[in-house]
């Protein structure tokens, strides 16, 4: 009836779930539930894909392991969830990518690593590679402006396409349209709810991770990190900028907004991931999907790495170790494009999306049609319809 | 009286409150048990004896908290519970209107036709306001009632996350405020002289220790788990009993506090008993085992018989008796049948029910007589008089000229498929008790108030809850009760 083990567990729990209901406060996850009798694989993507695994569902449960009915909901849809990454993919053969996620995004990475400093070894003067540069386009000494440019639009525009392409299959196998995606109201709740990380919070009384005190700091590190991304994208937004509209190219002094941005969003994407990773290897076992671990970690010491090199590169842009310091950079940047549709990246798409659909579906729960007054006046209603 | 907030006095507290109960702590705190002796000793591990505890603590006294049951399985009853029924004067952030004093009281003289002591039920009341707040101050969170209990959400506050979720803060504001917390911890003996506690017999960690305390705080609720003690008043008939809560609710500490010459208070033959799903597991099914859907069909005995009126009144006053009704007939279970127009007209439970597609082939399922549930679903078809159904009053579908009659809601059963569910009675609470006046103090059977012992929650809820129930009135009553118990034996150890 289910696709796989899990998705059949899942749809076990939201039997239980739905019949007991006291969690309703904690999350979307169970509002989301309880206007649902039956779960089809797409429903329980969905309800996957939205639970923020905060863990507060556990440490609540009266039905939690040791008891028979051994109701375990953030683990069992932590492993709906990572499944469901590597059905919605795209293209379908690099679905394997997420099976040994670790050792592919290690092994990408190194390839790209070295192809870089291969690359830059071979087509320039080692007196280049390892000199001293300083003053405007000095890293384009050693990559030409527009070879870069080729290079990581191409790599950034295939992650781009890959993501698209691999949310649309997420978005058809939920039962969604693309009309949900227009509605302006909709979309601004859904980021409004993805910005605070709204549901990382156990319904206020905190988050879960090493055991029953909600003591979890995730949330602030799961900050630390977005937003450092952003700054960071902000920051080559602005260098784009200059260089093509203000006429002003690469490196930029350190009070310049670039490097600003990209040391703030740097050591954010320092401590974010850290703190992510840490916390990770915490957690309470129970809540863990385990056999995914590679993937859990990979993304994230990516995004660690890349950010470590770039403020790496920072530092020592002015010694001979630049051009070493730049290969090793953008091969970190290169393999971490590449590799973004085939890794933990791609919970925020489709997180984003399952937000997206809650706060549909919420509306309609809450307009006040005569039927639904008259539903909310009368004991033990039909849930949802 | 406003409750003083302390830190731990005594720097000497050990700081293993949080022990695992096979770990090698169990030494060590067996070691500080027994070295130590406390101002109160709570015994239980629910809302009750939390609230006893903190309030204790409050108040200045050491204290220690022994619960039977291991760290999962920690607070008996109220790891199922989901809401309180407080007074309040006026709406709330979560409750949608006022519930006063006056209807507070009005709802349990109903609940239970006058079995209650009015005194202790109008302090109890009126002490609930206090708790909408001071429970919030032990870590507690509300929200507003729960999906499918829209009823409720004038009168009861729900908690957030439910009743585990309620007791996991009153433990960690009870281990943050010093006091210490034995699991696995059952008392198996109690040395009271006179009325007056002296010192209580522990197994712990396959040892026999006995704990001094200069005050007992009793808050280990009823016996509905004793099978044993269940079949001293039903007799075999209890063997085919689920019960709905932990296998640790034994009444052990009640047994031995009535043995020791202290007033038992309410009907000892008497059970809060509703019908649940006859495949729950004998202990611990809670409330996922519940099913709301005898209105909807009838309800068959093993012999294929109807034996009550399924439409006599709304939810939840229907809600409780059919436990009883259940466990009057044979072997104790009977068959709900219903068919499809039905199905989706309830809350789900746990499991699915049986289905088929003709009433022969469901009753083959059901090992019930196929002749006999055929002329018994085909008489109630033929009784039934046209109507307009309305599931949500007391509407005009019933039958004429049947026996018993169904006066509410009937349809007739012919649309297939057609379903079952088996039930079979689950037992919630009991109502046995201990006597105790307004201070909480257990009342001796020669009518005098004890030295220095306390009760609190399930164990003495038959003081204000002769019988009957009202959804949430469990946990006022523990959480009143195990405030004032919790203050009083503190006060009583100071002097």
């Amino acid at each position: 009836m289910h696709a796989t083990d899990a998705l059949h567990e899942a749809d076990r729990l939201m039997t239980v779930c739905n019949s007991c209901r006291y969690c309703e406060g904690l999350c979307a996850v169970f509002p989301a539930m309880e206007m649902r009798r039956a779960f089809s694989d797409g429903d329980l993507n969905y309800l996957a894909n939205l639970c923020h695994s905060c863990g507060a569902c556990y440490v609540d449960c009266q039905f939690s392991p040791p008891h028979e009915f051994n109701v375990n909901v953030p683990q069992t849809l932590a492993r709906v969830r990572n499944d469901s990454y590597k059905f919605y993919v795209w293209p379908k053969a690099l679905a394997p990518l997420f099976e040994r996620n670790g050792m592919a995004v290690s092994l990408i990475t190194a390839l790209s690593v070295g192809a870089f400093l291969f690359g830059m070894m071979a087509f320039t003067d080692p007196a280049v590679m390892f000199g001293t540069h300083v003053g405007p386009g000095s890293f384009y000494r050693l990559m030409p402006h527009n070879t870069m440019v080729a290079i990581f639009g191409a790599a950034f525009l295939y992650a781009i396409v890959a993501l698209i392409m691999g949310f649309r299959m997420f978005w058809r196998d939920i039962g969604e349209t693309s009309a949900t995606l227009t509605n302006k109201v909709t979309v601004w709740q859904a980021i409004k709810d993805t910005m605070q990380l709204r549901y990382l919070d156990g319904g206020g009384a905190g988050c879960f991770n090493e055991d029953e005190r909600p003591t979890d700091r995730r949330r602030m590190y799961h900050h630390l990190t977005f937003y450092g991304f952003l700054l960071c994208f902000a920051s080559t937004s602005t260098a784009t900028f200059y260089h093509y509209i203000v006429g002003h190219p690469a490196p930029y002094a350190w009070y310049d907004l670039p490097v600003v941005l990209g040391t703030l969003g740097g050591i954010g994407l320092l401590i974010g991931p850290a703190g992510l990773i840490w916390a990770k290897v915490q957690r309470d076992k129970a809540l863990k999907d385990e056999s995914r671990w590679g993937m859990e970690i990979a993304f994230t010491a990516m995004l660690f790495l890349v950010s470590l090199t770039g403020l790496l590169l920072l530092v020592l842009r002015a010694t001979p170790a630049m051009g070493t310091m730049l290969a090793l950079h953008l091969g970190f940047v290169f393999g971490f494009f590449v590799t973004l549709p085939y890794g933990k990246f791609v919970h925020g798409i489709y997180r984003f999306g399952a937000l997206v659909r809650y706060a549909k579906e919420r509306r309609a729960l809450h307009e006040p049609t005569p039927s639904k007054a008259r539903a909310l006046a009368i004991p033990d209603p039909k849930p949802g319809t | 009286m406003k409750d003083a907030v302390i830190l731990p006095r005594d720097s000497a507290l050990p700081k293993s409150a949080n022990l695992s109960p096979d770990g090698t702590g169990r030494t060590d705190a067996l070691r500080e048990v027994l070295s130590r002796r406390y101002d109160v000793l709570v015994v239980g591990g629910g809302n009750a004896a939390l609230c006893a505890a903190i309030s204790a603590r409050r108040s200045g006294a050491s204290v220690l908290i022994l619960e039977a049951a291991p760290k999962f399985y920690r607070g008996g009853n109220t790891r199922h519970t989901r809401n309180m029924r407080c007074a309040h004067d006026t709406a709330t952030e979560i409750l949608t209107g006022p519930y006063t004093e006056e209807e507070f009281w009005e709802d349990l003289l109903r609940v239970t036709g006058g079995q209650t002591d009015e005194e202790l039920a109008r302090f109890m009341i009126r002490e609930s306001k206090e708790i909408l707040h001071w429970i919030v101050e032990q870590g507690v969170r509300w929200q507003p009632s729960l999906g499918g209990t829209l009823s409720l959400g004038r009168t009861n506050s729900f908690f957030l996350g439910g009743g585990r979720s309620m007791l996991n803060a009153l433990y960690l504001t009870a281990e943050r405020l010093g006091i210490e917390i034995l699991y696995d911890a059952e008392v198996t003996e109690l040395d009271i002289q006179d009325g007056m506690f002296l010192s209580a017999t522990v197994s712990y960690a396959g040892r026999e220790v006995d704990v001094r305390a200069s005050t007992l705080v009793a808050a280990a609720g009823g016996f509905e788990a004793n099978i044993e003690w269940l079949k001293q008043y039903w007799g075999d008939v209890a063997d085919n009993f689920l019960i709905r809560g932990t296998p640790y609710n034994r009444g052990s500490m009640l047994k031995m506090l009535l043995n020791k010459g202290v007033q038992e208070i309410g009907d000892p033959t008497q059970c809060h008993a509703v019908a649940i799903d006859a495949r729950a597991p004998k202990f611990d099914g809670g409330i996922i085992t519940r099913l709301d859907c005898v209105v909807f069909g009838i309800v068959v005995n093993k012999h294929a018989e109807r034996f009550y009126d399924e439409g006599e009144d709304v939810w939840p006053k229907r809600y409780a008796i059919w436990g009883r009704l259940v466990a009057a007939q044979p072997d104790q279970i009977a068959y709900i049948i219903f068919d499809e127009p039905s199905l989706e007209l309830f809350m789900p439970s746990l499991y699915p029910p049986v289905k088929a597609d003709t009433v022969r082939e469901l009753a083959g399922k059901l090992g019930l007589d196929p002749e006999a549930l055929e002329r018994t679903v085909e008489g109630f078809n033929q009784a039934v008089r046209p109507g307009i159904f309305d599931h949500t009053i007391l509407d005009d579908c019933r039958t004429e000229g049947l026996i018993p009659p169904k006066s509410h809601w009937a349809r007739p059963i012919r649309t297939a498929p057609f379903y079952a569910y088996p039930v079979r009675p689950g037992i919630t609470f009991t109502y046995l008790g201990t006597r105790v006046n307004k201070e909480a103090r257990m009342i001796m059977a020669d009518g005098t108030p004890s030295a220095n012992m306390f009760a609190a929650g399930e164990i003495m809820a038959g003081n204000v809850l002769g019988k009957g129930y009202a959804a949430g009135i469990g946990m006022t009553i523990g959480s009143v009760f195990g405030r004032v118990a919790g203050r009083e034996a503190a006060r009583n150890a100071r002097n």
